[in-house]
């Protein structure tokens, strides 16, 4: 039966909507990597501390908050794993599990939603914030390229926080799971609990955290970055920009996410 | 900053036919049909009331927005200029926008640093002789250290005035400068426009050309040498002093009477 002809209307709408959102983000990527290759050893004196502060904003200042997360990661997956494979007599997979779920799942992902969370909406406020007050035209009137002063040092740091807070993450999660087990009285030595987590990792797992949580900070940092730079907005509007940044950020790891996941089964 | 001088002889600003679209609405045109030349080294005074697209006029007059129609070459080079390879001819030109548009989140000091440094690929300490030169010469020393949040409006201008001169350009457009200043910091403007036009000892001696927009004409009397107005969508060119207060239109009287009596 057809659609009615008000819904396809909206359908069209949305689906036209999505692939111009999709096609703007797609650009601003690729020019965004463009800038990047061409002028990285451009303005070193200005652009690479900027890098450090950003890669420290999405990384060194975020460690508090992921201690307390890798601890409760570690309960939360340990807590619920161990009571079911004790009655299974599964004990043994206590390991594989943690890297299936902590390494290979749930580290990346959290962490790249809680960096979104912290420090991608303030990328959204702070570039909608100077794009609405004309900063964007003053550096451009500067002859100052806004992409490689604004996006490239948030990009590349991103980028380098959200790989490094996994690892913390992961790490913590690992180290705070064998000590809720330990309470529990699971039978289980270091030792084996450390033999069961490297023979469930291979070398792949660690090139695709790599690939995976880079590309997390890449679009994370693309996502918001867009909807803060790519068009012109005016005060009330950053608001709603900050909210379809989050919104099409979250969708875009996913996918992601989804991707690594069939690169998994596959290989 | 030593500029090239591609296409010697060619006017610093040639305008054909050039329309100019809103800022906020590419679609709608505000100004139509310029054909304007400005020479290096005049003093032009663009005015007109509020609204009559002043603002938008002078984005395209500095590259920063593509005419929506005719040709406007810098220095016989096809405005805007994006590409990188003709960043040099780009900087020739300098702007000082209405609110000054600093970025907030770096001082005083670093505001006028930053267009030095990015450019020149300077350390901190690098710039900080000729920075100090330019906030030393404006009188903004006492605010180096400060956020442009934290200093008043008057100083604010003065600033966007700094960070615009720090690249030593040959013109500069500056938007609306007496708008919302006091009577103190209006004088200082217009004395140091004066010696921009004449060649001031912060940019070597070089006179500046320069493109003023304002809400009304007195305050440039017997120092701008060419005025201008906007309205109905066009660019009037009215002549020197002489010629524009003689003329009997009812705007130009209008503009004629200043909103700071005492300049």
């Amino acid at each position: 039966m057809p659609l009615p002809r008000s819904a396809a209307n909206y359908l069209g709408r949305k689906i036209f909507r999505f692939l111009l959102t999709v096609q703007g983000l797609g650009a601003f990527g690729i020019i965004t990597l463009g800038v990047m290759i061409r002028r990285f050893r451009a303005s070193r004196h200005v652009i690479w501390p900027l890098v450090f502060q950003e890669t420290s904003r999405a990384g060194l200042r975020l460690l508090p908050m992921f201690l307390f997360m890798s601890a409760a990661l570690g309960l939360l997956v340990i807590g619920q794993a161990v009571s079911w494979l004790t009655r299974v007599g599964a004990i043994n997979y206590l390991g594989t599990i943690m890297v299936l779920v902590v390494v290979r799942e749930l580290g990346p992902l959290l962490t790249a939603l809680l960096v979104l969370a912290r420090i991608g909406t303030a990328n959204v406020i702070e570039l909608g914030t100077a794009r609405a007050l004309g900063e964007v035209e003053a550096l451009e009137a500067l002859g100052i390229d806004p992409v490689h002063y604004l996006v490239v040092p948030r990009v590349i740091g991103m980028a380098i926080g959200i790989s490094a807070l996994t690892v913390y993450l992961i790490l913590g999660a690992l180290l705070s799971g064998y000590l809720w087990a330990f309470i529990q009285d699971v039978p289980l030595r270091p030792g084996d609990y450390f033999r069961q987590l490297a023979g469930s990792l291979s070398g792949l797992d660690f090139a695709l955290l790599g690939l995976k949580t880079c590309s997390f900070g890449f679009i994370i940092a693309i996502v918001t970055c867009y909807h803060g730079l790519a068009q012109p907005l005016r005060l009330e509007e950053v608001s709603y920009a900050t909210v379809r940044a989050v919104a099409q950020s979250i969708i875009a790891c996913v996918l992601i996410d989804a991707v690594f996941i069939i690169i998994y089964l596959a290989a | 900053m030593k500029h090239p001088a591609s296409h010697p002889g060619a006017p610093a600003i040639e305008m054909r036919g050039v329309s100019v679209s809103s800022m906020r609405d590419e679609s709608t045109v505000v100004v139509e049909g310029i054909d304007w030349t400005v020479a290096a080294g005049d003093y032009w005074v663009i005015a007109g009331l509020q609204g009559s697209g002043k603002s938008d006029f002078l984005m395209v007059t500095g590259g920063l927005m593509p005419p929506a129609g005719g040709s406007y070459r810098f220095f016989g080079e096809e405005m805007p200029i994006f590409e990188e390879a003709r960043l040099k001819e780009r900087l020739r030109l300098g702007m000082v926008f209405e609110t000054g548009q600093l970025f907030n989140h770096l001082t005083v000091a670093e505001n006028v640093a930053l267009p030095l440094r990015y450019h020149r690929n300077l350390t901190r300490a690098q710039a900080e002789p000729e920075v100090q030169k330019f906030l030393e010469g404006m009188e903004l020393g006492p605010w180096a250290d400060g956020t442009p949040g934290a200093i008043g409006r008057n100083w604010q201008k003065r600033v966007g005035l700094a960070r615009a001169l720090a690249l030593e350009p040959e013109v500069l457009i500056v938007d609306s400068p007496l708008t919302g200043l006091d009577l103190r910091h209006a004088r200082w403007w217009l004395s140091f426009l004066d010696q921009l036009s004449k060649g001031h000892t912060l940019l070597g001696g070089r006179p500046v050309t320069l493109v003023v927009t304002a809400a009304d004409l007195q305050p440039w009397k017997g120092r701008a040498r060419q005025f201008a107005i906007l309205r109905n969508k066009r660019l009037s060119v009215l002549g020197s002093w002489e010629q524009t207060e003689s003329a009997s239109d009812e705007l130009i009287q209008e503009l004629l009477v200043t909103e700071k009596p005492g300049l």
